[in-house]
């Protein structure tokens, strides 16, 4: 999909290891991309680091999305794309926390286009980003209950009274 | 051979016809209908082609759509209404003039359809009263014809009192509107 720049990503992870030491949890290499796994504490300023380094210069969030893996540990996730359009080099940053603290530090500091896509997690995952400015639903109805894209939300909507597990298979 | 819409029952004579008010009004409501069209998905492409040439809704009095509710007496909901839709088809429904008629055209708008799901409304009757429904996924138009002309039945027989009624009132209320 992209061209693999073996150098800027064994560059990026010399830089993010030397700086951040053992909140660098893991790395690898799927899709075209490599991507690292962080400390949850540390996620703001590896995304910072790899916003303001020179060499670097990862200045455009691609996308942001929350993920839910509900039998590990640290259920809720995050993954961030960044690009960088000094080197056209992208890398995936992923960030994980657990069910009873679905927080993550708010990347509208770095990135304004952040403030949608937060916006977003939280109202499909429930992830809270502390620091966004006005972290409301975005997509669903106001006064919605729950969070859909969550592995343990029914996809049926729950207010028919027709349809039961006999004809329709719920 | 064209022909007209019959005249109500009455009494006529040379150069005069009695009817009532109620059955002269009824008729000419029925036959000059203008539908207001809240297309939102495959239902509403069946409609354009509803109202063109091959099918001509023109011929049931019913070729001027109407794109503000406040000049409409027809709402058709063609397609599946989003629960965030809902609030803005209440809101156009309430902001038509009495009387006013509703068309639900296609499963989903009728039931939610195949999207059983979370965020779709499982059927527009849960927030605006609904007078005809037309089946289907989508309806052919020669379905949507005749969802028109149960309507036309309804609006031709319709009471010149029943939109004072008290049932009227309690059935607008069922659906917290006025």
């Amino acid at each position: 999909m992209f061209t693999v720049k073996e150098a800027l990503d064994t560059l990026t992870l010399q830089q993010l290891s030397h700086e951040f030491g053992d909140s660098i949890l893991a790395h690898e290499f799927s899709y075209d991309m490599m991507s690292i796994t962080v400390e949850k504490e540390a996620f703001l300023a590896v995304i910072r680091h790899l916003y303001e380094d020179h060499n670097l210069a990862f200045r455009f969030l691609t996308t942001l999305c929350g993920m839910h893996y509900p039998d590990k540990e640290k259920a809720l996730g995050l993954v961030v794309h960044l690009h960088s359009f000094t080197n056209n080099h992208r890398i995936r940053i992923k960030v994980f926390t657990t069910d009873a603290d679905p927080h993550f530090p708010s990347l509208t500091s770095l990135f304004p286009t952040a403030n949608w896509m937060e916006r977003e997690t939280w109202d499909f995952f429930g992830i809270v980003f502390d620091g966004h400015p006005g972290l409301t639903r975005i997509l669903n109805i106001d006064d919605f209950e729950g969070f859909p894209l969550r592995k343990d939300f029914p996809l049926e909507d729950q207010t028919r009274e027709d349809k039961d597990d006999t004809m329709f298979g719920r | 051979m064209i022909e007209f819409a019959k005249a109500p029952d009455g009494y006529s004579g040379k150069g005069f016809f009695v009817t009532s008010f109620e059955k002269a009004i009824g008729l000419a409501r029925k036959n000059s209908l203008w539908p207001l069209p809240f297309a939102t998905s495959c239902c509403g492409i069946e409609f354009m082609a509803t109202m063109g040439a091959t099918y001509d809704l023109a011929r049931f009095g019913s070729e001027r759509l109407s794109f503000s509710p406040r000049q409409s007496d027809l709402l058709m909901v063609m397609g599946t209404i989003a629960k965030k839709m809902g609030p803005v088809l209440k809101e156009v429904y309430i902001q038509m003039a009495e009387p006013k008629w509703v068309l639900s055209v296609g499963a989903c708008a009728s039931s939610g359809g195949i999207f059983d799901t979370y965020s779709v409304l499982q059927g527009i009757d849960r927030i605006i009263p609904v007078d005809v429904y037309v089946p289907g996924c989508p309806p052919r138009p020669e379905q949507i014809i005749d969802g028109i002309l149960k309507i036309q039945e309804l609006v031709g027989k319709e009471s010149l009192r029943r939109r004072h009624s008290p049932e009227y009132e309690a059935l607008l209320n069922q659906y917290d509107i006025e």
